[in-house]
């Protein structure tokens, strides 16, 4: 045995034994600590069962209009593949600033206050990267969509949960949040048309939180992606009061009112220096948001408002159709009054939104998003899109009805239920 | 806003077997309202008839469809409209519109085979006064009728739950 063996054997028999790999450990603790989406979670007992009827949709019915899908379609035709600039393309901002300025008479200069986004998320995610520093606070009124409380933990903020409430029709009033504020308060988030509760927010509702947000120097980021989808008078966003517009970072996008959802794209008007924030975060992750998804979005703000306005008026109908409905089968539901969701109260069965979910999914095949997906104070009601046919919602209504009434059988031997 | 009037057409041109009960809880009115609305529409004559849009092809009708054109001449006393509505009294003929271009009146007729179709276009026709020729087109294939798609082409899927 030569000395060069041993020392090659000895090589293998003395090398640190490596620890056992657990990628767990190389997770950031940030991730790994965020609950997933209770959406996910329920999606992935729906996904398995057949017959499902599903008002758990958060997306259109209608495909995108024909006219926009052919005018993404010849732009590919021509071979226009390549990237756009960071901030989208220029003609896409230019139409953008025009519809906002007839939509809300809010000028924007399209050169550096608008960005393109790969849909409504990534703004939102741009929005509390560009502005929150490690441990500031941002207001979450809740129930809310899924995604403001990890993007704000992802951008190292600290989400402040508020509650609204239905006998305020889940408007964000002052009280709900001025006693959230402190010095580390940075930003409040706005969604309204709200998802899941249909929600809207009037000029006065506004104005009434508008000081609370001056005296606290607040900025606002406003998801307001539903704002084609209000059903009693015009949507008024929060960028629209005086003196509002520089504190706003608005937010909008393309999926829900022109049944868009697949095609990501998403945009931000606000304040150059905050615009400009995002845009350097956005080149250095997203580049840009997909050009082809960008031509057909000029072609939908350019010619699509008929077709939303249709659609539109198609929801409206449901909207009245379902929530007649639900009272009459005694689930205490406040009317929405934009987007396309019903919010209404299970608190009578005895259960909570995640049992009448699945119980409801489980007996009768219908899928309904558990309220407390969307925050804690989204318990005890369910959320149900009504995004979806007439026939089906009334399918979907019969079976609740028999669920309930199973329900209340039950009740007999045992489980309460009491309708309120 | 819109007209109630144009809301109640929509519903219906959609279906037309929506009730007024069930339009009243649509547009968000009375029951009473919606059918007084409908009786005025009836009354009218805004809405003709209450039709199904079928599509024949499925059950093998055995008809045979042609889209005709005709060059026509006018005379002093009858104009366009005599001969088009001459043209529409007869059963075979669904649909007669004047139209602009190369010729001036065009409609659609229904058959049994397209012998029955030729003879009906050439007898009953382009015998007319002021009909100076006809040329008739057989329907292959509809892909399209009254705005509702005839072919069967599988849709793409939803998720079931999505945020």
């Amino acid at each position: 045995m030569t000395d060069g063996q041993i020392s090659e054997k000895n090589k293998k028999l003395t090398m640190a034994k490596p620890a056992l790999w657990r990628p767990e450990a190389h997770l950031s603790t940030t991730v790994r600590d965020m609950p997933p989406s209770g959406i996910r979670k329920f999606f992935d007992i729906v996904v398995e069962m057949e017959d499902v009827i599903s008002l758990g949709v958060g997306e259109p019915d209608f495909p995108t209009p024909w006219h926009i899908r052919e005018a993404c379609i010849y732009s590919l035709e021509g071979g226009n593949t390549s990237y756009t600039s960071n901030k989208g393309l220029p003609e896409l901002r230019e139409v953008l600033a025009e519809s906002v300025e007839e939509d809300l008479a809010l000028d924007y200069d399209p050169e550096d206050e608008i960005l393109i986004t790969t849909g409504v998320s990534e703004a939102v995610d741009l929005a509390f990267r560009a502005t929150l520093n490690s441990g500031d606070e941002v207001i979450v009124p809740q129930p809310c969509y899924v995604a403001y409380v990890p993007d704000v933990l992802l951008a190292g903020g600290v989400p402040r949960p508020v509650a609204t409430r239905l006998s305020e029709e889940f408007k964000l009033r002052p009280e709900d949040f001025a006693g959230e504020i402190n010095e580390r308060t940075k930003a409040l988030v706005l969604s309204y048309p709200n998802n899941p509760t249909g929600a809207v927010m009037t000029r006065e509702d506004l104005e009434e939180i508008a000081d609370l947000v001056v005296e606290n120097d607040l900025l606002v980021i406003s998801d307001e992606v539903y704002d084609k989808l209000t059903y009693d008078g015009k949507h008024v966003s929060f960028a629209q009061l005086e003196g509002m517009q520089e504190r706003t970072v608005l937010l909008n996008g393309l999926s829900k009112s022109s049944a868009m959802t697949g095609w990501r794209i998403g945009y931000a008007f606000g304040d150059p220096a905050i615009i400009g924030a995002m845009t350097k975060v956005h080149q250095y992750t997203m580049l840009c948001a997909p050009t082809m998804a960008q031509v057909a979005a000029v072609e939908a703000v350019r010619r699509g408002e008929e077709e939303v306005m249709a659609m539109k008026r198609e929801y409206d109908r449901r909207r009245r159709l379902f929530v007649s409905e639900l009272e009459r089968l005694g689930l205490p539901c406040f009317e929405p009054k934009g987007a396309f969701y019903a919010f209404p109260s299970i608190q009578g069965t005895g259960l909570s939104s995640e049992e009448f979910s699945e119980e409801l999914l489980k007996e009768e095949r219908v899928a309904a998003v558990p309220g407390n997906a969307f925050g804690e104070s989204g318990e005890g009601f369910i959320r149900c899109s009504y995004a979806t046919s007439k026939e089906e919602i009334l399918e979907a209504i019969d079976r609740i009805e028999r669920f309930l009434a199973n329900l209340e059988a039950r009740g007999r031997s045992g489980k309460g239920i009491k309708k309120v | 806003m819109r007209d109630f009037a144009k809301e109640i057409l929509e519903v219906l041109e959609e279906n037309a077997r929506a009730t007024p009960g069930e339009i009243a809880t649509l547009l968000g009115r009375s029951e009473e309202e919606v059918s007084g609305e409908i009786k005025g529409l009836e009354e009218s004559g805004v809405i003709r008839k209450y039709m199904t849009m079928i599509n024949w092809e499925k059950i093998d009708d055995g008809y045979v469809y042609a889209i005709v054109e005709l060059k026509v001449s006018l005379h002093r006393d009858k104009g366009y409209d005599a001969i088009a509505e001459r043209i529409a009294r007869f059963s075979e003929v669904q649909s007669v519109r004047l139209i602009s271009g190369d010729h001036d009146i065009s409609f659609t007729v229904r058959g049994k085979s397209m012998k029955d179709v030729a003879f009906f276009v050439t007898e009953k026709i382009a015998t007319l006064k002021g009909v100076e020729s006809t040329c008739t087109h057989f329907v292959l294939k509809s892909y399209k009728e009254h705005g509702v798609i005839l072919y069967d082409r599988a849709q793409p899927k939803r998720l079931v739950v999505t945020a």
